[in-house]
């Protein structure tokens, strides 16, 4: 039986429902918060700040650290132990290496930016709403930046290519499927993070990427206007 | 070394007035939010000024501990997320991220509004264990009351997920919930110089001499207590930080209801 | 013919397209991708001749020489005191710029400044690598004693100074404090409770609004409504 329609009703290049706004940690010198459907990010950025110990420093430029982190609470099965986690370690490194390209730290010698990245709820698709909420952190934060950093995953449900997988779709088990988060800088349409779990071709993966790179531009119209009416009175 | 926040303070106080304003007794503004997150099985959002945490229950089914074969079991956890806070590191929890938990836990367990009991599945075979994490999202100061508040009114929040065939169904929450016999709720009164204040902001916090966590019931019975800083207390201080928490107490607990 | 997508106190966004064409000139916080003038920070539109730049809403603070800073004493050794200073580096005070008296070898430094205290002064030198000087040798510069501190956004200060110190000044004489505003984002404020909590909101409403127009009307008619809540409370 082939995928015909979405089980959520969704069209096929439609995402979950997205809520977006700057500035909501106050201790924090940027701050974000990110949600599409049920899953719910928080970023915090703190920095440029000193950094220690001093080997880790570099005296060109600046360096990005990024952490992220499950609430215990925050998946619908078990509690997950706190603490990093293999899992955890990889999407921290992934995320770092997607915002990197658009992030210019070369005025900041020798100090770090930390990115916190935390979930009190999720339902798939967590490391691209990290992304997309750490993007606006570091926005919010001053920081020079090329563009934003939009993400979301796109892939293949049986024979359908689809945006934004939700978890009954990740799980389908009548067809194949493939999960493939992406990120991009929104108005380069350049490829920062990619990665892929399940079977696909590669006509279907330029084709999906497509879609992926117009969902992110919708993607960076809800950041924008989340960054904008911080600022608004 | 030059405290030049706490002499400053300490002036204010004299006039019955703090850095933001606020009476030496007087909370931030205070608000409490139910099922805050849907992922777990109880949770509560609150905010105490800027101050915001997150507490979520999750459940799981295990054996009882060999010396109470037929009650289940509470844990609680606070995590001071790096997010919320310049001051907080990543890694495994601080000393002060352990007696923040063990607080809250002892708050709750040692009230007895709890009755264990049912928390039973089968005698000597399965109990419920039930999880409590607090999640700092702002630390603005007063994390114990904000995290022991929290913590009580996701309690209160709490339904039981389906257990069929020796397995969680997490999709599938019961509408029963446990049964709460009474309100524990956490003061923490604070003594810098000769005055005592609540609801300390991260400010004053720089200051203190000493704290005392005090959880009491709604008749005023108190369940549990904890003394921290650097400075000791005199019977007389105690006497008032007590009086001052169970009346204080009974402000917050209004919100839970 | 260039095409300038925005005006004047528009909100401008990482990667947004400010202006299209070769007439525009990229100004602060902007910068030329081919034909298009593109926003590189979070920031504030202005249009200044055929230049396009942003003023920055946020951001820590980072040093710049001749700037006059509020710092905390967080060390103390042989040769001089290092200094907190609100942002990723820490500045040096040392000996020869800290006071004209003579100071014996092996002296204790902290009859100076001890560790803890806040003082006023000035930035001399930064190194590429942020390595930073500073003097108390200056008008104005001094260790403050009393008082409190507040934090506001470094990219807010020339707002909250106004023209030739005119915004700061309606404040002074409004709440009868005394103010020292460092370009570290650091505020002293010392004066009577009320006065200093009004000082306060009146500080923090400008960093909110500090982009909008007919900010110092606005805050001047504020400061009035207040003093006279204040009075006729008593």
């Amino acid at each position: 039986m082939a995928y015909k329609e979405r089980l959520n009703g969704r069209k096929f290049d439609e995402t979950r429902k997205i809520e977006a706004k700057a500035g909501v940690i106050p201790r924090a010198d940027g701050s974000a918060m990110f949600k599409i459907g049920n899953t719910w990010a928080y970023a915090a950025v703190y920095g440029p700040r000193n950094l220690h110990p001093k080997f880790l420093q570099d005296p060109s430029k600046g360096i990005l650290r990024c952490n992220y982190n499950m609430m215990p609470f925050s998946s619908s099965g078990d509690r997950v132990r706190p603490g990093s986690s293999r899992r955890s370690k990889e999407i921290s490194l992934v995320t770092e290496k997607a915002l990197l390209p658009v992030l210019d730290l070369s005025e900041y010698p020798n100090s770090v930016v930390d990115v916190f990245i935390e979930f009190p709820q999720t339902e798939a698709g967590s490391r691209c709403a990290g992304i997309c909420a750490a993007a606006m952190a570091l926005a919010d934060a001053g920081l020079a930046m090329k563009d934003l950093v939009a993400a979301v995953s796109v892939g293949r449900v049986d024979d359908k290519l689809l945006v934004d997988l939700d978890y009954n779709e990740e799980a389908y088990e009548e067809g194949p499927v493939a999960d493939i988060p992406i990120a991009m800088s929104p108005n380069y349409g350049k490829v920062t993070l990619l990665q892929m779990d399940g079977l696909i071709s590669k006509e279907q993966l330029k084709k999906v990427i497509e879609m992926g790179k117009k969902a992110c531009k919708d993607i960076y119209e809800v950041q924008k206007k989340a960054l904008k009416d911080r600022y608004k009175i | 070394m030059n405290n030049q926040i706490r002499t400053h303070i300490i002036k204010l106080f004299n006039s019955d007035r703090r850095l933001d304003g606020r009476k030496l007794t007087e909370y931030r503004k205070v608000d409490v939010q139910l099922n805050a997150t849907s992922t777990a099985e109880g949770s509560a959002r609150v905010k105490i000024g800027e101050t915001d945490v997150i507490a979520g229950i999750k459940t799981e089914v295990m054996e009882p501990y060999p010396d109470s074969p037929s009650e289940g079991s509470i844990m609680v956890g606070v995590e001071l997320l790096p997010l919320s806070s310049p001051d907080f590191e990543s890694g495994p929890p601080s000393a002060r991220a352990v007696e923040l938990a063990r607080i809250v836990d002892r708050g709750i367990r040692e009230s007895k509004c709890l009755d264990f009991k049912s928390l039973c599945i089968k005698e000597g075979e399965k109990i419920w264990m039930v999880i409590i994490d607090v999640c700092i999202i702002n630390d603005a100061g007063n994390l114990f009351d904000a995290a022991a508040l929290a913590a009580i009114a996701a309690l209160k929040s709490m339904r039981f997920p389906e257990y069929k065939d020796d397995k969680i169904d997490y999709k599938k929450k019961t509408d029963k919930g446990l049964e709460l016999k009474d309100l524990p709720i956490e003061v923490t009164v604070i003594k810098i110089g000769d005055k005592f204040i609540v609801d300390a902001d991260s400010e004053e916090e720089k200051a203190i001499d000493a704290r005392l966590t005090v959880a009491s019931l709604s008749d005023g019975t108190l369940c549990a207590m904890q003394k921290g800083g650097d400075f000791p207390l005199t019977d007389e201080d105690i006497c008032k930080m007590v009086e001052i928490g169970i009346e204080k107490a009974k402000e917050l607990r209004k919100l839970v209801k | 013919m260039s095409k300038i997508n925005v005006k004047n106190k528009d909100i401008a966004v990482p990667g947004e397209v400010l202006a299209v064409g070769m007439e525009s000139f990229p100004g602060i916080g902007t910068y030329r991708e081919g034909e298009n003038i593109v926003a590189s920070r979070l920031g504030l539109v202005q249009l200044d001749g055929r230049t396009i730049k942003l003023i920055l809403l946020s951001g820590r603070y980072i040093p710049k020489r001749g700037d006059t800073i509020i710092c905390k004493v967080i060390d103390v050794g042989f040769s001089g005191w290092r200094l907190e200073t609100n942002g990723p580096y820490s500045a040096m005070l040392s000996m020869k710029d800290a006071t004209s008296q003579f100071i014996a070898r092996g002296a204790d430094l902290t009859q100076f400044y001890d560790l803890g205290d806040q003082i006023v002064c000035s930035i001399t030198n930064v190194t590429s690598q942020k390595l930073v000087d500073v003097t108390m040798k200056g008008p104005g510069l001094r260790k403050l004693s009393g008082g409190r501190i507040i934090e506001v956004s470094s990219n807010k200060v020339p707002r909250i100074i106004g023209k030739q110190g005119s915004m700061v000044s309606m404040i002074k004489d409004a709440t009868k404090c005394n103010i020292t505003v460092g370009q570290n984002g650091l505020v002293w404020i010392d004066g009577s409770p009320e006065d200093e909590l009004l000082a306060i909101t009146t500080i923090r409403k400008i960093e909110e609004e500090s982009h909008l127009s007919g900010l110092t009307d606005k805050i001047k008619e504020f400061l009035d409504k207040n003093k006279k809540t204040q009075k006729t409370d008593k």
